[in-house]
């Protein structure tokens, strides 16, 4: 049997395992963990599966970015089942499934292609089980692409508010294979539906004639733990500690924030890095206590920026916490345009190391 | 027509007649309490429509499913759901069956195989394929009715869901209760092809087209569609022509249906046609039409009176049931 080893335990004990026995421990990239997330889960729960486009195809991909590359060849085409382009029966027929008892695991190609079935996420997976009165419960994961590279402004978005917004969907948005492998596997076990964003520089992908993507950060691969573990849903994680700033950031802008944090502790500014890893739910006390110490706030998200989840963090920290504020919350987030194909310009438009730094440079000088 | 050599049985076919009373004098006592204005919302009834939920439903077992539309009345009571239940959702009553969270478009009876009814057109399509999927997967020979209106073959969902049916011969019977309107606008006037089962060629799959005001053809077509889908035959596109006998919902008189067309298709009222036909066949006499009546009337106003007693749901319950 498997056990499910609280979070803050495993933690604890893997730093140690670091220290003393580096053997258990492997280095892997994100497309790695998760893939090894999906196939513990399947091997674990026959209930599981896999639906999606060009995700099991013979001498195929394993999806776009290579996640399930390898797993129709161990559990057949009927657990790691090829669609036609349909995002609407992808994501309708796991909601059918998961309402019968299944737990598939579902996914689009590129954030972007989930509008075409943003019927069956809200109306359908979202309402299912309020609008039966508690009868029926929607077990189910669609993993979503998200985040700009290079590619134009319709497969490049980051639609991450866009689900927060509604009530009976969770989101989660690692951002390090250690957490991206322990949230999918938490993510597959709930009986909710359950938006999982990934990053798409952050993969990490190793495939012939593969050139990484310019603008990833060189921390895509991580250690995992050889033991299994799951992490919770609703924790947030101290990235890094600081005393006097709080820079609450997920996903690709983690990364960029560590890198500002690391830069800016040579000048003497102590940066605290927050990463969520779910959105829904947030964990705001762990927020709010950063936020209680350091006295500033300084938002990072790859989203544009009216109406984002950013807007929502800052609403959050001012109604429950402005009295510790020292200076007026900053939030960093792309532009209101569509993601432009130009790098140049989609530098540009995505929050990049300077426009952090300036940020928070800024709520130190100011209070 | 049905053929008189494949009726079903004698309690079967008085079963299938008491079903079909029940939702319509279910259905006039709803029309009749929302016209005093006693219930909230809107409503769409069912009324003309119930040889064919009565009749697809009489060939499922109840660990079958259905999955329903904004006009989910008749299939609720069809698939076994009951009529108190039913009355107290409509109420808004914390005994209804959604808990009143539903109203009147979401109806969900999980036990007897009513997922929570789907209000946007063509929806409830792929997830019905969906479901389709999970008895393949989990090798049960349980089956889906797929119910849907003839507006919904105009939507992507509906295209998207039928095609993946096909290709993996998923156990689904995609039921098209064509009722000549699409809210008030004619169906026909929104599809070149003459029926909507003419698009089932476009899948592979078998489609038909057949007399939806009688029961027993419904009731056969069906017995063959379902039997194809235990089988892992794969799905069928049954179109049943018929006809609402009211307006798209509460408060629609239609005036935009020639007058000649309602009388006519009044004349093809379904429960008129099986009375007379149960009746000529020796299955009930007169007097036992009567007394069947006589008892869904009394079924019905005993559901009124339970939802009128039932207690409101506190409103801090709207919390509850966002996630399991």
């Amino acid at each position: 049997m498997l056990r499910e080893v609280p979070h803050r335990i495993l933690r604890k004990r893997y730093r140690t395992y670091l220290l003393e026995e580096t053997s258990i421990v492997k280095k892997q990239t994100i497309a790695d963990a998760l893939r090894e997330a999906l196939r513990e889960e399947m091997l674990r729960d026959p209930r599981v599966f896999l639906i999606g486009e060009d995700i099991g195809i013979k001498d195929g991909w394993g999806g776009p970015f290579g996640v399930t590359k390898g797993l129709a060849e161990e559990f057949g085409p009927e657990r790691v089942r090829d669609t036609p382009v349909s995002e609407t029966a992808i994501i309708g027929m796991a909601v059918g499934a998961a309402v019968m008892g299944m737990r598939p695991v579902a996914e689009v190609q590129y954030g972007d292609f989930i509008f075409c079935a943003m019927d069956q996420v809200v109306n359908e997976a979202a309402k299912m089980r309020y609008m039966s009165g508690g009868q029926v419960k929607v077990p189910m994961v669609v993993r979503v692409p998200t985040g700009a590279t290079k590619r134009g402004a319709q497969h490049s978005q980051s639609p991450d508010a866009f689900f927060t917004h509604v009530p009976g969907l969770k989101v989660a948005a690692p951002c390090t294979p250690y957490d991206a492998k322990g949230l999918l596997k938490t993510a597959i076990r709930d009986d909710n539906p359950v938006i999982f964003l990934e990053h798409k520089l952050l993969y990490g992908i190793s495939r012939p004639g593969y050139k990484p993507e310019p603008g990833a950060p060189p921390q895509v691969s991580g250690d995992i733990p050889e033991e299994e573990y799951l992490i919770p849903f609703g924790e947030a994680d101290v990235k890094r500690e600081g005393r006097d700033v709080t820079v609450v950031a997920k996903l690709l802008m983690v990364h960029r924030a560590l890198s500002v944090a690391a830069k800016l502790a040579q000048d003497g500014v102590s940066v605290e890095v927050i990463d969520p890893r779910t959105l829904v739910p947030f964990d705001k006390e762990k927020v709010l206590e950063s936020v209680k110490k350091t006295g500033r706030l300084v938002i990072v998200e790859e989203d544009n920026k009216t109406g984002g989840w950013g807007a929502e963090v800052a609403a959050v920290v001012a109604e429950e916490a402005l009295d510790y504020l020292d200076t007026p919350i900053r939030r960093v987030s792309a532009f209101d345009t569509p993601i432009p194909f130009a790098p140049n310009m989609e530098d540009f438009v995505i929050p990049g190391e300077d426009r952090i730094a300036e940020a928070v440079r800024h709520v130190v000088s100011a209070g | 027509m049905a053929k008189d050599e494949n009726l079903p049985e004698r309690d079967k076919m008085v079963q299938m007649y008491r079903k079909m009373l029940e939702i319509r004098h279910f259905e006039e006592k709803v029309y009749y309490l929302f016209v005093q204005g006693i219930l909230p919302g809107t409503v769409h009834l069912y009324t003309g429509q119930e040889a064919v939920a009565v009749g697809v439903c009489s060939n499922l077992r109840k660990d079958d499913f259905v999955t329903s539309t904004h006009r989910p009345h008749g299939h609720f009571i069809a698939k076994g759901g009951t009529l108190r239940q039913l009355m107290a959702e409509l109420y808004a009553k914390k005994t209804g069956c959604s808990k009143g969270k539903g109203g009147s478009m979401h109806l969900c009876d999980f036990e007897v195989g009513m997922p929570p009814s789907i209000a946007i057109v063509a929806a409830a399509v792929p997830v019905a394929s969906g479901m389709g999927l999970a008895f393949k997967m989990k090798r049960t020979d349980q089956v889906v009715a797929c119910f849907f209106g003839d507006g919904a073959s105009n939507e992507g969902a509906w295209h998207e869901g039928l095609n993946v049916a096909a290709i993996w011969k998923l156990p689904v019977i995609f039921v098209c209760e064509n009722n000549v309107y699409a809210a008030s606008t004619r169906t026909s006037t929104m599809m070149l092809v003459k029926n909507v089962a003419d698009r089932a060629s476009a899948y592979g799959i078998p489609g038909m087209v057949i007399d939806g005001n009688d029961v027993l053809a419904v009731y056969n077509t069906l017995h063959d569609a379902v039997t194809r889908a235990r089988a892992g035959l794969g799905p069928t596109l049954v179109e049943c022509l018929t006809y609402r006998h009211s307006g798209h919902s509460r408060g629609d008189p239609a005036p935009y249906r020639p007058k000649h067309e309602v009388d006519e298709w009044l004349k093809k009222d379904p429960i008129t046609r099986f009375r007379k036909k149960l009746v000529e066949l020796h299955i009930l006499t007169e007097s036992e039409v009567e007394e069947v009546e006589k008892r869904v009337l009394s079924e019905v106003d005993e559901a009124v009176s339970f939802a009128e007693r039932s207690p409101s749901p506190n409103p801090e319950e709207a919390l509850q049931d966002v996630f399991a």
